[in-house]
């Protein structure tokens, strides 16, 4: 296996681990984001937290594998995104703190105003996360500045840490935002339609469908944008090469997201899965009654969203825009042969592993969380 | 610069001690709860079962904040120290990506299984799940102590200047690495005796109340013998670092021990000084002869290289460093017509580290002056004050708590309601294994200055080009957030601690029962 064959394998599986992320954290960010609105009591509200207080934490692991695999594959993205994005990385860490008091401490005093405080400290911790990582990611379209030093250090252009913040809100990338707060909330009100009965399962119902239809509209406003946009190529770029960012030349070209769709029309499959799965996830959710076929279609839907992007920005993962040439691509920011190889090998050993009980235990956590059973057996639940 | 250095290094011990105040709990927690509820399997006696919820709520209050404060370790690298990120990334970010893959997603999968799923399974079902948050707890522990190991004694690695960065040559000396290996031990050890201390003061508190007295007595045992069988191993293990120490590390040991001049053998050991950097002397010093070689060396003739003949040594690498530093930057101009440079410089490439040290005082290495060096060379040693004292401090604090799990496991079915001297004790030494953890990792980070990879890498070339502006924000609103955490993590601690198993609900356990 030759260093351009890992590479590859490696933006997969970093992309994997984004999608990974994005349907399982995505749920039971969506459930929380809805509870306080589905549940209208706190039993009802109990319902809803403990239809995912068993698999929260292990789920926001593929945040922090994520995290790791970016440094371990990509040690230039990681060190140049998470430097760069200062102050926006600082507000998804400190929303992201809020989940794990919220759906631990919730129930361990019981009283209605200690509770509701933390229904709406879960409501925060699970609506803003999603909203800044697709701000985050429609930025990656639009560069962010930034360029390296003969000695390969990172140097900002932002004029000033709070300008670079403030620059990162554009409209394309507060849409991004948008469309991530909706596929994850109509994920999460799905998954909440799956696991609960009656009035609150309508509730559910409704929710996920008008998420469900907005994700489709500000997609395909997406498209429109990416359509209009400087795109970046990149040239001499040697897959087999070092990963020295600066030796391959950039040029920028209106419509340039686009390019590899024009090149391999097959690509432009990808966003019309996303979209095909999107919509019958809301037919099946709402006109048919299938909450768990409605599941796995807006989980598709969700990986399409996330390769329709990864296909576009193809081979670039992070551009500048103040330097085109530090733009870092999948080809020239990753890691040693070697340790890509090393990684490749941990990630086929324990990825089946984690999948196997990750599965497991929501086999035996599976059924309807109703009202009455939570009333009947209080203790058993948080 | 200096004060962005160090803004980044004060965030980042301050993320980390936090930390680490819920980690060492967690590790050591867990194997207790593991303990109690293989004696619920075993003897099917419900009182175990008890014991393992009640327990297990504290550890799940602890549990939440460990996992919060833990997300920022992992995203810390790379805002705060990307060129630390992008230098060793390719061999440090690995063990953190496996730890994630073999042990977070573990121990966070059955961590919510531990929880909520006692309805739902068998008895036996349920202890595997609780055995394997420990494991999980364990292997996260190894792999952020194979990457810190790494940073103490970074084996199985050789520079790259195309990609101007150091690149993974062997992952099993990573792995392996004997120092990583010792201090994975000492600290998951360490977290033993902090869950020991945890339970056993607690109980010990219930059992000086009259309260529960079944219940705490059970739990004062196990946790006296776990604690017992840990505190050995700590120390067991923390002489075996020391050991790595002296070898791998002599500017640390050199340090810790204050010793200025190179001894003779058979070193004294200096049993309380006062190290004075700006003189280079101790003030004072008390020493015990013969025991400096014997508890270093485990013999009588080792020697303590001292401070002095260090910064020797090390102000010629330095001047080596430099030289290899000014052809590795005419390389950089034009890496692509310069490829021919390459096997040199990938062959004279060990003392670029110490060349890296004289960018603190000058961007042009080449111009440096012999004041520079003079200084760099001194810069190599960390200030050795602070270094004598948490480093005996944490000795001092891992024998008392020897001695103390000793008493109480000796006395622990003889009549322990009635040691009330002993049960106080307990309650007096409940912050000892915090302080000592805290002094660890101290003499660890602090003792490896100046460098955040040893002998390879500065700490001041390691940090972010972020103003002291955003280091200053971001500061206030860890230590905001992290205390409002912990302010809520301590009441609810001691609101259910206060309570005891009463909190189960169960009426074996009420108020009533508390002057039984």
């Amino acid at each position: 296996m030759n260093y351009e064959v890992l590479r590859f394998i490696w933006w997969v599986l970093v992309g994997v681990l984004l999608i990974g992320f994005a349907i399982m954290d995505g749920h039971d960010m969506g459930v929380g984001t809805l509870s306080p609105f589905v549940g209208k009591t706190d039993l009802e509200r109990r319902a809803a937290i403990n239809s995912v207080a068993p698999h929260w934490d292990g789920n926001q692991v593929w945040f922090i594998t994520a995290g790791g695999a970016v440094f371990a594959a990509w040690p230039l993205v990681y060190a140049a995104s998470f430097s760069m994005l200062y102050i926006a990385i600082l507000a998804v860490l400190w929303t992201i703190f809020l989940r794990a008091p919220a759906f631990e401490y919730r129930a361990k005093i019981d009283n209605p105003k200690w509770k509701s405080t933390w229904d709406w400290v879960l409501f925060v911790g699970s609506a803003v996360p999603p909203i800044l990582f697709g701000v985050a990611f429609g930025n990656l379209f639009l560069g962010i500045p930034f360029h390296y030093d003969d000695t390969m250090r990172l140097v900002s252009d932002a004029s000033s840490p709070v300008a670079g913040f403030l620059a990162l809100l554009s409209p394309f990338s507060i849409l991004c935002g948008l469309v991530a707060f909706c596929m994850i909330t109509a994920h999460g009100g799905i998954y909440l339609t799956l696991r609960t009965e009656g009035e609150m399962q309508e509730r559910a119902r409704k929710y996920a469908a008008v998420f469900s239809l907005l994700t489709i509209v500000l997609f395909a406003i997406g498209g429109v944008f990416i359509a209009h946009m400087n795109g970046y190529v990149a040239t001499q770029l040697d897959p087999n090469g070092a990963s020295d960012p600066m030796l391959k030349t950039v040029s920028l070209i209106h419509g340039g997201w686009l390019t590899n769709y024009e090149h391999y029309p097959v690509t432009l499959l990808i966003p019309v899965v996303a979209f095909g799965a999107l919509f019958l996830s809301a037919m099946t959710n709402f006109a048919l009654k299938k909450s768990g076929l409605a599941f796995i279609f807006s989980g598709i839907g969700i990986a399409g969203i996330i390769l329709t992007a990864g296909v576009s920005l193809f081979p670039f993962v992070l551009p500048s825009s103040s330097s085109p040439v530090s733009s870092l691509t999948m080809w020239d920011a990753t890691s040693s042969e070697y340790t890509l190889a090393a990684m490749l090998i941990a990630a086929v050993i324990f990825t089946p592993i984690v999948l196997t009980y990750t599965s497991w235990v929501y086999k035996i956590m599976r059924g309807k969380l109703t009202t009455a059973k939570i009333k009947e057996n209080s203790q058993a639940y948080y | 610069m200096d004060h962005l250095i160090a803004l980044s290094r004060l965030q980042f011990a301050v993320t980390a001690m936090y930390h680490f105040i819920f980690v060492p709990l967690t590790l050591g927690l867990a194997w207790l709860l593991v303990i109690m509820e293989g004696c619920y399997v075993a003897t099917g006696k419900e009182i175990y079962k008890d014991m393992t919820k009640f327990w297990g709520k504290l550890f799940g209050i602890n549990f939440a904040i460990g996992v919060t404060t833990g997300l920022t370790m992992e995203f810390q690298f790379g805002t705060n120290w990307a060129y630390y990120s992008h230098y060793v990334g390719d061999i440090f970010g690995t063990p953190l990506a496996i730890e994630g893959l073999m042990a977070f997603f573990l121990e966070s999968t059955f961590v919510g299984m531990f929880f909520l799923s006692w309805e739902r399974v068998s008895k036996k079902q349920h202890l595997l799940f609780t055995t394997l948050v420990a494991i999980g707890s364990n292997f996260s522990a190894l792999w952020i102590l194979v990457a810190n190991g790494w940073m103490q004694n970074p084996l199985g690695t050789t520079f790259n200047p195309v990609t101007m960065r150091m690149e993974l040559s062997n992952f099993w000396s990573v792995l392996f690495n004997p120092v990583a290996q010792a201090k994975f031990l000492h600290t998951v050890t360490a977290g033993y005796v902090t869950g020991s201390i945890f339970v056993l003061t607690i109980s010990a508190y219930y059992i000086l109340k009259r309260k529960n007295l079944e219940f705490a007595k059970r739990s004062f045992k196990i946790a006296a013998l776990f604690g017992l069988c840990a505190s050995i191993a700590v120390i067991f293990m923390g002489d075996k670092s020391g050991l790595y120490v002296y070898n791998a590390q002599p500017t640390k040991l050199a340090a810790i021990e204050g010793v200025w001049n190179t001894t003779d053998a058979p070193a004294p050991w200096s049993l309380l000084a006062w190290p004075d950097n700006s003189t280079h002397t101790n003030l004072f010093s008390v020493n015990v002869p013969y025991l400096g070689s014997l508890i270093l060396t485990h013999g009588l003739h080792g020697t303590i290289t001292g401070i002095n003949q260090l910064e020797e040594a090390n102000k010629l690498r330095i001047i080596n460093g430099q030289k290899e530093l000014v052809k590795l930057q005419e390389y950089r101009k034009d890496p692509r017509n310069n490829a021919a440079m390459v096997p040199e410089i990938e062959q004279n490439s060990d003392d670029i580290g110490y060349g890296l040290l004289l960018k603190q005082y000058t961007t042009n290495v080449a111009t440096a002056t012999p004041a520079m060096v003079d200084e760099a060379a001194r810069s190599t040693v960390p200030n050795p004050l602070p270094l004598y004292y948490t480093f005996r401090a944490m000795v001092f604090l891992g024998i008392s708590m020897f001695l103390l799990f000793a008493f109480s496991a000796y006395f622990a079915d003889k009549g322990i309601e009635n040691r009330t001297k002993l049960l106080k004790s307990a309650l007096v030494l409940f912050p000892a294994p915090w302080i000592s953890c805290w002094c660890g990792w101290f003499v660890a980070e602090y003792g490896r200055q100046p460098w955040t990879i040893y002998g390879i890498l500065p700490t001041h070339q390691s940090a972010s080009s972020l103003t002291a502006g955003d280091i200053i924000f971001s500061l206030f609103g860890f230590v905001f957030l992290y205390t409002v955490l912990l302010v809520v993590e301590l009441y609810l601690m001691t609101k259910y601690a206060k309570e005891g198993p009463a909190v189960l609900g169960k009426k074996e356990y009420t108020v009533e029962n508390m002057g039984a």
